[in-house]
């Protein structure tokens, strides 16, 4: 064995067909038959008609022409695209300073402070979006907080059951998947870059402009896709805080899945958050590029 | 790292306040609960009714709930040990199985974090029906383990790629099967970060509610029983109380997990991002 072993330039090469069977077989499992299989089905019974049964009935695409024709559909789409989007714009303009700080001013004090902002990550996004709920409700915290403080008179309704609400609820729940991504990215441009900006005479701030901030970049992005796709298709807070003006598409599908009992109808309108989802980091990918990614 | 000019100093010391109040924003709202919890008052809105220990009692005595518990911590063990297993051996065979069909896992397994949580939930209830398993907490385990399977990879990965590869070369150049060499070398060494992933797949499952929500029977997990009980005005402080044990603990775990997570080989001095990029 030691003999073939030296004849052989790299020791990868001889991995016997049983390992690499018994350890390929888990992950194989999971990702082919729960992940690709479970998808695939989603998109077959999306071009199915409903009859009650597990897997529909036909071949139609009568369920995406409900959903282009409908404007109940484009009205909720958009309404999850512009919540969605403002939950990813506020999210990673209030992390970046945080990265930012973490990356070029923490000193000894970084490991703690990357500790403190990623722990929230861990703990119960219900929870988090439960303690939403009793801050903005009536006879809340900030109400009865605003009433004790003689600034209001009367509790207000306003808070709770509007988009806001869901914007800020989502903003704080996802908030700590954002700083990782852009520390990461700021942590790793090569500090000769920074030298060399300032060398040439660079003013603080167009060091930061023409050299951190292109550079740091493909962060923003990752920290953009991992905050905009849960959010996007989220249906636990515009059910806990945003009322019936916000609700969004993952509320839609959950309902085809649940009251309105359209499985067929649901897995069309899945199809379509993932088609959204798809362009998105397609446009993601090609900006990733053009700032030269380092990934 | 400290810069040696003064402005540049000036805008670290405005940017720490800002960073103070970012954290003050992040953990304000989530500390509610705990303090509400101990309130004397059905409503959690100030001015503050007095201590009180009354809501931690109806915890105790209640079927439902330490039924809910039971099913939480099953699953969560059960689904956190398969997302572990699938962490480790994905990635292992992504760094050094040197075949497409190793990456092409590897790639897919991180896949979910480009998933909205209710799509993972539907194709999940889609498939659990045709292969008549049903929601079930079997079913529950599996949509766990894909939950929890980005981090278990990211987390192994990293611990992975911090070890020298001339150890493992050394090893397979030694005469030990790559059997061996995974069992006596590489796992050994990558201890801290198994136990790490573990926790950390475990916590996912624990606190997980958007997934869990489409796959559960008639056995709710402890946030199907939090969401169950918000409709009650009544059990607000209950629910209160029980999210304040569920945040000591969420904090307590994934404290250690961290920890461990940079002991031993000094080598993930950068932390590995808890979501892959």
């Amino acid at each position: 064995m030691s003999a073939i072993a030296a004849s052989q330039p790299l020791p990868e090469t001889r991995a016997s067909p049983a390992f690499r069977f018994a350890m390929l077989l888990p992950g194989g499992l999971v990702t082919f038959f729960l992940i690709l299989f479970a998808l695939g089905l989603v998109i077959f019974l999306a071009f199915r008609g409903n009859d009650g049964s597990l897997l529909g009935v036909g071949l139609t695409a009568a369920n995406f022409v409900t959903v282009a024709t409908d404007p109940l559909y484009w009205t909720v789409t958009l309404r999850s695209l512009v919540i969605a989007g403002l939950v990813t714009l506020a999210t990673v303009v209030t992390a970046y300073p945080v990265a930012y700080y973490l990356a070029f001013h923490a000193g000894r004090r970084r490991g703690l402070l990357l500790f403190l902002v990623t722990l929230p990550f861990w703990t119960s996004y219900l929870l988090r979006v439960f303690a939403w709920k009793i801050v903005l409700a009536y006879n809340g915290v900030l109400n009865s907080a605003f009433i004790e403080s003689g600034i209001w008179s009367e509790p207000t309704l306003a808070f709770l059951n509007t988009p806001a609400a869901v914007v800020v609820t989502l903003a704080h729940a996802y908030a700590p998947f954002a700083i990782l991504p852009i520390y990461v990215a700021l942590d790793t441009i090569p500090k000769s870059l920074l030298e060399a900006a300032s060398d040439l005479g660079a003013r603080p701030f167009t060091a930061f402009r023409r050299v951190v901030l292109p550079n740091s970049m493909p962060g923003v992005l990752a920290a953009a896709l991992v905050v905009f796709v849960p959010t996007v298709g989220d249906y636990v807070t515009p059910a806990m805080v945003g009322g019936p003006a916000s609700t969004m598409i993952g509320t839609l599908i959950q309902s085809q899945f649940g009251k309105a009992n359209d499985w067929p109808f649901g897995a069309a309108l899945s199809v379509c958050v993932m088609l959204v989802i798809l362009c998105v980091v397609l446009v993601a990918r090609g900006a990733d590029r053009r700032f030269g990614s380092r990934t | 790292m400290s810069a040696t000019r003064t402005d540049i100093n000036t805008g670290g010391r405005w940017l720490g306040l800002y960073v103070l109040g970012y954290l003050v924003f992040l953990y304000l709202p989530v500390l509610l609960i705990p303090l509400f919890s101990f309130n004397n008052s059905i409503q959690a809105a100030f001015p503050l009714q007095g201590f009180t220990l009354e809501w931690y009692e109806t915890l105790y005595g209640n079927p439902v709930l330490s039924g809910a518990l039971a099913n939480s911590l099953v699953i969560a063990t059960v689904a956190a040990t398969g997302a572990t297993l699938c962490g480790i051996t994905v990635s292992y065979m992504d760094l050094y199985g040197r075949s497409p069909l190793a990456a092409t896992i590897s790639a897919i397994a991180r896949l979910p974090i480009l998933i909205p949580g209710v799509i993972v939930g539907i194709s999940l209830l889609i498939l659990v029906n045709l292969i008549g398993l049903g929601p079930s907490r079997v079913s529950i385990v599996l949509g766990h383990i894909l939950v929890a399977l980005p981090t278990t990879v990211v987390v192994m990965r990293s611990r992975f790629a911090a070890i020298p590869k001339t150890i493992r070369e050394a090893a397979l150049d030694l005469g030990a099967s790559d059997w061996t060499t995974f069992r006596r070398v590489m796992l050994p060494l990558s201890a801290p970060a198994v136990l790490s992933a573990f926790m950390l797949a475990f916590l996912i499952s624990f606190d997980e509610f958007i997934v869990v929500f489409f796959l559960a029977g008639t056995e709710p997990t402890l946030p199907l029983y939090i969401w169950s009980q918000l409709r009650f005005p009544r059990s607000l402080p209950t629910v209160m109380a029980l999210g304040t044990v569920i945040l000591a603990v969420s904090f307590i775990i994934a404290g250690s997990a961290e920890i461990l997570r940079h002991r031993g080989l000094g080598a993930a001095r950068r932390p590995a991002a808890a979501k892959p990029a």
